[in-house]
């Protein structure tokens, strides 16, 4: 497919990309050549959306530059990246579920004549575009919110297609389709690579990469482990061991002796069931364990952990705290009952930006500042600030906005609130993505530390060595279903990945 | 990021022994150093010059500008007393409603209805039955019927908004319409007018030679400010406004405190009601038209936002007394209420812009 000394139509080199607090690229390196499917590899959290968001100029890099064949360019914005040739395709779909197929395929660029926009045209182009797409059964009138995520995600690439693309990026376009759909994906994308399209491709399913890509880039940690591989050359072992190879050690925090598991658990899951997500899941934390759940992202992992804590309500099963049932579908009952959860959208779903930090913190314990209503607000902030130095949360002071803190000092605010509460149970959500590498190894203390005071704690991460690492027990979750059960000593990362990933690594 | 690299086997792990100890505290644990205290002690002064004066600058510049526009205009008749009085007088109708809608909208909400909730209270309140029953017994009656009214007018609203997930602004758009609607059936559009004794006496009073209706407004207001700074309610709405999601998952009821802060804005809408008996001796379906309009853009021109989470009650304060000395100027002069209409736009728009570059600087630096 490829003609592998063609000249690269995009060149990245040396991408630098900080967040406050963060560096989420450090220096990435990417050529892709015209008529090629270039696979970008790695695990969550190694830089693969800030980069394609970077390619698409949603974000400017700090260092580094772009070349579009051979020239230096510079995408101030997403039309000038656009306007190259350069169309992207989100994982989560940018369609107005409003507006009909046809409108949201020429949203943008619409047809028309003396600003009069032509339907019949409109209509025609679009089902032009889907004809060569395979699907000439969708219709162009339909409103694009009535459709399968499957049937939207056509409607996206002859969105790409009606906009003369040289260069489409797919992010886990395979993550809603089914398997005949993923072949009929296939075909269209060796018809566009056919006229000269260039296309990298990214997904989790190293399967599929072996089937459709030519070359893999892989990516770890923000930087470049590998370029420009050819996949018909590089063993699947080698892949694995490329994306999971240690660039950067984790320190991780000595487990307790042995833990007492012979007693009551403290949190007893069972036979928790979210309709259409996961279902059958039992789950038993102790007092002083940390239990990791694996899994890819969007395998329910986040959402076992939502409904153990109230915020969804489950359709079947029971969750238990130090024995007592708890009211299903209710936080404020969780958090009575010593829940606590640090969110996996830390910014919008775990803080209030624009508070200060100890109104963050004390925010689930405001009933022990206040005596009729009112708030000691002395007592608040003498208590939020010793728990910030316990954390070491940096800079100090309490009264600074939470907004202008790093990724790892947010999370160690959202940490101090609820070891202000002392919570008998802490639910963690992906507790180090977006903190920076230094901050890691501390959160990891801290939530030891907690575990061996008496907490119970369940961590979900995409990060198999975090799981792994930090761990007494892992579970694996594939597809909503709990696979694997077993002592974190007793298994390997290699492995977990194999059970993430359908088998596909065997 | 190379001094944050950490190779295997090096101890680099944090103190845990300060963790563990406030992992499971005792009661009467460490004091906390003075230096800490006293810190924030300062930064509170600090954020109280910078919260009442720094925040709206801007606003208390306009309102200077308006009064020295009077004096110059219409001198003395302006620089009087008697004519402050009257501004306040003017302004603490509008005001009281104003404090509730300052909660409503930090708390991430719009109430369209105040208007209609006033003139639904003014109008129950006068009834022939209860102005009967409030002779017969005591004139509180009317304040019981006219809290109760409004009260139950927010509860409406906020049992919709939060558990029945309708809109805010078309659930208040509805009972601005019905509860306007509904003041016209009872009064048969007619003006009540108000004839228990022991009511006019006593809300026609002077308390030391300031009008009674002032000082329900600056008491409101101070009220307000303790709720919103002082209580945990206050420290809920700011939490809710600010980002629901996280609030719920702190633990927060969000809906229960969703409806209660449109139930504390219909009680606002009672007392409003009860002020305007005092001021125009009639209940009337007509009260309060257009309040809500006035009411929303003194909130919005006193630096709440209106995507909620943050706002001040001082900044409202000072955003009410901007437009009723604005009017009072605009009567001094004989100007008509159309040319005081295009400059009360232009002051929201050029209020507006001027806070948005404000804050803009303020989160940058």
């Amino acid at each position: 497919m490829s003609q592998p000394t063609a000249a690269p139509l995009l060149e990245m080199r040396g991408i630098v990309k900080r967040f406050p607090g963060v560096l989420a690229l450090g220096g990435v390196d990417l050529d892709v050549r015209p008529g090629e499917v270039h696979c970008l590899l790695g695990q969550n959290g190694a830089g693969k959306s800030t980069l394609i968001k970077v390619l698409s100029a949603s974000y400017q890099p700090d260092e580094g530059e772009i070349l579009w064949e051979g020239q230096p360019v510079a995408l101030p914005t997403p039309q000038s990246a656009m306007k190259l040739g350069i169309s992207t395709i989100y994982q989560e779909l940018d369609l107005v579920p409003g507006l009909s197929v046809a409108e949201n395929i020429f949203l943008g660029h619409e047809l028309s004549s003396a600003g009069m926009s032509q339907r019949g045209r409109t209509n025609r182009a679009a089902a032009d575009l889907l004809g060569r797409l395979g699907h000439s059964e969708l219709s162009p009138t339909r409103a694009v919110g009535r459709l399968a995520p499957a049937a939207q995600q056509i409607v996206s690439m002859a969105r790409a297609l009606s906009q003369d693309t040289r260069l489409l990026v797919l992010d886990e376009p395979s993550a809603a389709l089914d398997q005949g759909e993923v072949d009929n994906l296939f075909r269209v994308i060796r018809d566009l690579t056919a006229e000269g399209v260039a296309v990298v491709y990214i997904s989790h399913r190293l399967e599929e990469i072996r089937q459709i890509g030519d070359r893999i880039t892989v990516l770890k940690d923000g930087s470049t482990v590998a370029s420009g591989l050819a996949v018909a050359d590089t063993p699947t072992a080698d892949l694995i061991k490329l994306m999971t190879g240690r660039s950067i050690e984790y320190v991780f925090p000595a487990r307790g002796d042995t833990v007492t598991t012979s007693g009551e658990p403290v949190l007893d899951v069972s036979g928790l069931e979210l309709a259409g997500v996961f279902s059958g899941v039992d789950l038993k934390v102790h007092a002083g364990e940390i239990v990791g759940l694996a899994g890819l992202v969007g395998a329910g992992r986040s959402e076992i952990l939502e409904t153990v804590y109230g915020a969804r309500r489950p359709s079947a099963g029971t969750v238990r705290v130090n024995g007592r049932e708890l009211r299903r579908g209710s936080v404020p009952a969780a958090v009575k009952a010593g829940l606590g959860l640090a969110p996996e959208e830390r910014k919008s779903q775990g803080l209030l930006l624009d508070q200060a930090i100890y109104s963050n913190i004390t925010i689930s314990t405001l009933g022990r500042f206040a005596r009729l209503g009112f708030l000691d607000r002395g007592d608040e902030r003498r208590r939020a600030t010793e728990v910030t130095q316990s954390l070491d949360v940096r800079p100090a002071g309490v009264d600074r906005l939470v907004r202008l803190l790093s990724g790892g000092n947010q999370q160690k605010v959202v940490l101090a609130r609820w070891l202000l509460r002392e919570c008998r149970v802490l639910l963690l959500d992906e507790p180090t993505r977006g903190v920076d590498v230094g901050a890691r190894s501390e959160i990891y203390a801290v939530v030891r530390a907690l575990a061996d005071s008496g907490v119970a704690v369940v961590v979900v991460s995409s990060e198999v060595e975090e799981v792994l690492g930090l761990a007494d027990r892992v579970l694996v979750v594939r597809e909503g279903r709990v696979v694997h059960e077993g002592p974190a000593q007793e298994i390997d990362e290699s492995r977990v990945l194999d059970l993430v990933m359908e088998g596909s690594a065997a | 990021m190379s001094d944050h690299r950490t190779t295997p086997g090096t101890d680099q792990a944090p103190d845990l022994s300060a963790v563990e100890n406030t992992v499971a505290p005792s009661s009467d644990t460490v004091r906390v150093e003075r230096a800490a205290s006293e810190s924030a002690g300062t930064s509170r002064v600090a954020g109280l010059m910078g919260g009442a004066f720094g925040r709206n600058i801007g606003l208390v510049l306009a309102l200077l500008v308006i009064c020295v526009v009077g004096v110059a205009t219409a001198g003395d008749r302006f620089a009087s007393v008697d004519n402050m009085v009257t501004i306040l007088r003017l302004a603490s109708i509008f005001g009281v409603v104003s404090i509730g809608m300052t909660f409503v909208i930090i708390g991430g909400g719009i109430d369209l209805s105040v208007g209609a909730i006033v003139a639904l209270s003014s109008v129950w309140a006068t009834t022939f039955a209860t102005q009967t029953m409030a002779e017969d017994t005591h004139w509180i009656v009317m304040v019981f019927v006219a809290l109760a009214v409004g009260g139950a007018c927010g509860l409406v609203n906020g049992v919709l908004i939060a558990y029945g997930n309708v809109v805010p602004f078309i659930m208040t758009l509805a009972m601005l319409a019905s509860a306007r609607g509904l003041a016209e059936i009872i009064s048969e559009r007619r003006t009540q007018i108000v004839r228990v004794e022991g009511f006019k006496d006593f809300w026609s009073a002077d308390v030391v030679g300031v009008p009674l209706l002032v000082v329900i407004f600056a008491l409101v207001a101070l009220g307000g400010w303790v709720l919103l700074n002082r209580t945990t309610f206050g420290r809920r709405t700011l939490a809710v406004g600010g980002s629901p999601e996280a609030a719920r998952l702190a633990g927060i009821n969000v809906k229960r405190h969703t409806a209660l802060l449109y139930v504390l804005v219909g009680l606002c809408c009672g007392l409003a009601a009860l002020m305007f008996l005092a001021r125009t001796s009639t209940g009337s379906s007509t009260h309060g038209s257009l309040l809500e309009l006035d009411a929303i853009a003194a909130v919005v021109i006193g630096g709440t936002l209106l995507t909620g989470g943050r706002g001040t009650i001082a900044g409202t304060v000072i955003g009410v007394l901007v437009f009723s000395t604005l009017s009072n100027v605009f009567v001094l002069n004989n100007q008509d209420s159309s040319t005081q209409a295009v400059a009360k736009g232009l002051i929201i728009v050029v209020a507006v812009l001027f806070q948005q570059r404000l804050a803009r600087r303020s989160t940058s630096t």
